[in-house]
């Protein structure tokens, strides 16, 4: 004879329940299951400096939608008339450029370029890395070491070098400077990866997974992958300001983006020779460079605190 | 009872951390010499209120209400420079884990004489010196060799009687102890918890111990102070509380200690339903939903604190029928709802 | 029937009848190497040689402080860790063998951590949790889901209220009510307990021992519960098991064992309790110091350098498990006839 347990029988054997295992519980305090995002999220709304970062990004990623429709002038379209206008001019708002362009037409234009070589090689870098660290993290043993060691190598170039190094080998354009800024975050992402994968590895939950006689990958895909992601893309959202900042670098450096496109570090090189005459308008892609990665930083800030939920 | 100022004196202390008012009206006093065990479950509000006489909350996240007086100072009154003296000169603390006491990169030895240094102005011989005859105190053995040994090379055991010794460095006449067993084994238990019986005897050392359980707590402590959501419900002494206990959660406390059972696989008698939620509290007695002998005005009203015998005092509007029906031996008890914690 | 395709059902499913033990473990050894400072390896003996027999229906308990190879035993019972060398029997078939692999025994037992927090995967509902094992073992989902609401039910989880929590949403009484269920999940013979209701409040832990005497009764449990707690294991325990330092120093039925003790580390561990009387408090700690570090274990009886009966031959003579009473076997010289201690009785017991 067996003892199914299914709702019905436990209808029938409800009496067993011992009598003193229960008692009145305040209706009241009962509150409806939200699951583990929306508790992050909950949380991360109560964060004003999360959402005050977020608000930043948020805006920036419209107006880099849709800078073609929403500039006041062309960006492209210089005057060797009104070169180096100063913000506050009653035609150019915040100034015009070495070539008489519109720095506001040019600033909104560049933030799709800044943003797009920004955040590209991380979104890349955070698939391959995650990929190599959890393996290397859940597989363990030789597999971890060879992989790891291997990632090692690249920890010994600081990455400033490293993305110039193969910016340099590979030549200028937006696709190599996007190329070689992913190789710089693979390891870095690929660490943090096969960290959190060997902590949750020695987790108890881990363990009663293996007793239940779930296969390796089961385990993988159900048990480890939805609680190491959430860490993983917290570190990766850090890296946006990291990468935002190289980006400008190479191109600042001739690396990256061309001209004329504007993209905020190549503005910053190109304005280098105005700093004299006009230093605020020269430093306006600075700031935006500036503003923007520390919105990241906060917002990724914001959201790794907003993870940390215990009972 | 002396006529000399208690040791340690709350008054209606009330801490609040947000909405959540984890400490809600205690009264609580603790002659000198004398040692005190704080009793309850988790979220009772005791590591709180033991917290408090040393104010170690962040100023900003919490609030604290009413009179907090030890060693003979106003801890409420007391200035950050004049507080960090306090801490350690006057009234000192230990912790259920010594390696959060203790920096991991200095040994044991000069981390004591550091603190003996901190306070005092003496040598560095002197205080060396002090510092040995602490480890002797407390039973170290080969004290001269264990001074020099940093946190991670003791075991368990030792570095709680090092820590103990860092806590009495200074001299202080309060010592706080907050589960300072919970992590031990049981043989080493037993060893600490009389040792600090000892310290208490022999160096007039006022204690107040914390701990979830009531077995060590008979083991150090004169009075049992028993605590539920943030509020004293049963104190007295030892003798009072654990063998004529006349609150009723009190009487849940010991009745489902296993070692109460009348016989081996017979149920054992437990405290049905789970605490309250400290951010929403129910109005009367909080214990009232769990407690066998609630009747209307329990769920009314908070009961006064009723004086059984000289220092016996109880909150609960039905001592008498708790004391008979603890007398009468295990009551069946009947609820509807399931909500176990 | 059973719920779990071809997992014939519990009762159905024994062998060799009720005299024959459940788990029968001889020989249980595993070392871990560690490398100390100076690169000098040294290995520590967390389980040295260990034999017991769990017997059907049972509750056996163990007992031992921090470093007596109680948890390492338990990840050997259940083939977390990989043991060095002894066997296991599963009602008679050798487990990690062809007729038994350590995937059908893991059907039939089924283990209970101490931590209710950390083996409850934080992202998964307490119903996903419950559910996870008897999916993975080819019930189909919507029958699995519909097992863990059953099965949170008979752990006195309301599973309208309780089945789409999350682990940090609800207390830790009621987490291990859900690591319960889910250990029945899979309608296993054995359930390991390891210090299952060690972390929980005393009130809290009253309930969960009842529920655990529940289960045990309703479908036909045979338990291991190891727990550092002497009177908790009294209660629940028919048979208790003392370990010490990787080896098992006593083993009989709990009454005997623990009230009338045979080894004289028993004894210590037993006058350790805190009395509950005021009026008649412990006056001495009969074991000075902290239990020593299984690497490098002392020569002979591995207690012999605490004990209050040690003679010389207790340091060269390693003390076999042998029979004082019925069912009550000791590893002690003092106790055993012939031994050369001078307190060992003088004939062999006449039973």
């Amino acid at each position: 004879m067996t003892v199914p347990v299914t709702a019905a029988s436990v209808a029938l054997d409800g009496g067993v329940l011992a009598a003193e295992d229960v008692t009145h519980g305040p209706e009241a305090a009962f509150v409806p299951s939200r699951g583990f995002w929306g508790h992050v999220g909950h949380r991360l709304v109560r964060d004003p400096v999360a959402m005050g970062a977020g608000a930043v990004i948020l805006a920036v990623v419209l107006i880099a939608i849709l800078s073609p429709w929403i500039t006041p002038m062309d960006p492209y379209k210089g005057s060797m008339l009104r070169r180096l206008k100063h913000v506050g001019d009653a035609t150019y708002w915040l100034g015009s450029d070495e070539l008489g362009r519109d720095m506001i037409s040019r600033l909104m234009l560049g933030s799709r370029l800044s943003l797009f070589i920004g955040v590209t090689p991380v979104l890349i870098a955070f698939v391959i890395g995650s990929a190599i660290g959890i393996l290397a993290g859940y597989v363990g043993g030789w597999t971890n070491t060879i992989l790891m060691r291997t990632i090692d190598v690249f920890f010994a170039f600081p990455s400033v070098l490293l993305a110039i190094a193969l910016s340099g080998a590979l030549g200028a354009g937006i696709f190599n400077s996007i190329v070689s800024l992913t190789c710089v975050f693979v390891p870095q992402i690929a660490r943090v990866a096969e960290s959190v994968t060997t902590g949750i590895r020695k987790r108890d939950y881990i363990d009663a997974a293996k007793l239940s006689g779930a296969s390796a990958l089961t385990i993988m895909r159900v048990q480890v992958l939805g609680n190491v992601v959430g860490p993983i893309f917290v570190y990766a959202t850090s890296l946006i300001s990291v990468s935002m900042i190289l980006a400008s670098g190479l191109s600042f450096l001739g690396l990256g983006v061309r001209p004329p496109e504007p993209e905020w570090g190549l503005m910053l090189n190109t304005l280098r020779t105005a700093i004299y005459v006009n230093p605020v308008v020269a430093a306006l892609p600075g700031v935006c460079i500036f503003v923007v990665s520390i919105a990241f930083n906060l917002f990724s800030d914001g959201l790794r605190s907003a993870m940390e939920i215990r009972q | 009872m002396s006529g000399s100022e208690p040791a340690v004196a709350l008054e209606n202390l009330r801490v609040a951390f947000g909405k959540v008012q984890v400490v809600d009206g205690v009264d609580l006093s603790l002659e000198r010499g004398q040692a005190l065990a704080l009793i309850g479950e988790s979220g009772s509000g005791k590591s709180v209120t033991l917290r408090a006489i040393l104010r170690l909350f962040p100023e900003g996240r919490s609030r604290i209400e009413g009179g907090i007086r030890a060693a003979g100072k106003d801890v409420r009154a007391l200035t950050r420079r004049q507080l960090a003296d306090f801490r350690g000169g006057d009234v000192s603390m230990i912790f259920q884990e010594p390696l959060l006491a203790f920096d991991p990169v200095y040994t044991v030895g000069r981390q004591i004489t550091e603190a003996i240094l901190r306070h005092e102005t003496i040598s560095k011989d002197a205080a060396r010196k002090r510092a040995l005859a602490l480890f002797e105190r407390v039973r170290i053995p080969s004290p001269e060799r264990r001074l020099d040994n940093y946190p991670h090379e003791m075991s368990g055991g030792m570095r709680q009687r090092a820590m103990i010794a860092l806590a009495l460095a200074c001299r202080p006449q309060v010592l706080l102890a907050d589960e300072p067993t919970t992590a031990l084994d049981a043989t080493v238990q037993i060893q600490v918890l009389l040792l600090l019986r000892e310290l208490q005897r022999d160096l007039g050392l006022s204690i107040v111990i914390v701990t979830h359980d009531l077995g060590a707590a008979v083991e150090v402590a004169d009075r049992i102070a028993v605590m539920y959501a943030g509020k004293i419900v049963e104190t007295g002494t030892a003798h009072q509380v654990v063998l004529n206990p006349h609150h009723p959660y009190t009487i849940g406390l010991l009745r489902s200690r296993a070692e109460g059972a009348l016989a081996k696989g017979s149920r054992l008698q437990t405290i049905p339903g789970s605490p309250p939620d400290l951010a929403n509290r129910p109005p009367g007695c909080p214990f009232a939903p769990r407690c066998f002998l609630a009747e209307e005005r329990c769920r009314r009203e908070m009961p006064p604190v009723a004086e059984i015998a000289a220092g016996h005092r109880v909150a609960c509007w039905r001592t008498d029928e708790a004391s008979a029906a603890y007398r009468a031996g295990p009551t069946p008890v009947r609820a509807a709802e399931p909500v176990p914690a | 029937m059973s719920v779990i395709p071809d997992a014939p059902d519990p009762f159905a499913r024994d062998r060799g009848g009720p005299a024959q033990p459940l788990l029968s473990v001889s020989g249980l050894v595993k070392h871990f190497p560690v490398r100390k400072a100076g690169g000098k390896k040294q290995v520590v003996r967390a389980v040295d040689g260990v034999d017991f027999d769990v017997l059907k229906g049972e509750t056996l308990g163990i007992v031992g402080e921090s470093g007596c190879g109680k948890s390492t035993t338990a990840k050997l019972l259940m083939g977390l860790i990989e043991r060095d060398s002894g066997t296991m029997l599963y009602d008679g078939q050798p487990v990690g063998e062809r007729a038994m692999p350590w995937r059908s025994y893991r059907r039939q037992a089924q283990m209970v951590f101490q931590d209710s927090y950390a083996s409850l995967n934080p992202r998964m509902t307490v119903e996903q949790s419950i559910a996870f094992g008897p999916k993975v073992n080819g019930v189909p989902a919507r029958e699995a889901v519909e097992r863990a609401r059953g099965l949170l039910a008979r752990v006195g989880l309301e599973p309208k209220r309780f089945a789409g929590r999350y682990p940090h949403e609800i207390s830790g009484g009621q987490r291990q009510r859900v690591n319960i269920a889910r250990s029945l999940a899979l309608e296993p013979r054995l359930v390991l307990l390891d210090e299952a209701v060690s972390a929980l409040d005393k009130s809290v832990e009253a309930q969960v021992l009842n529920l655990l005497l529940d289960l045990k009764a309703e479908f036909g449990l045979t338990y291991i519960f190891i727990s550092h707690d002497l009177n908790v294991v009294r209660f629940i325990s028919d048979r208790v098991m003392v370990m010490y330092l990787g080896r098992v120093s006593e083993i009989g039925p709990s009454d005997t064992v623990l009230d009338a003790p045979a080894h004289p580390y028993t004894e210590a561990l037993l006058a350790s309790m805190p009395s509950l009387d005021p009026d008649n408090r412990t006056q001495a700690a009969l074991l000075a110091g902290d239990p020593p570090n299984p690497i490098d274990p002392p020569s002979g009886c591995r207690f012999h350098p605490r004990c209050a009966l040690a003679e010389d031959v207790c340091g060269r003579t390693e003390p076999p498990l042998d029979t004082v009473r019925p069912l009550h076997r000791v590893a002690c010289l003092a106790r055993q006839p012939g031994s050369g201690h001078s307190a060992a009785p003088a004939s062999a017991l006449a039973a």
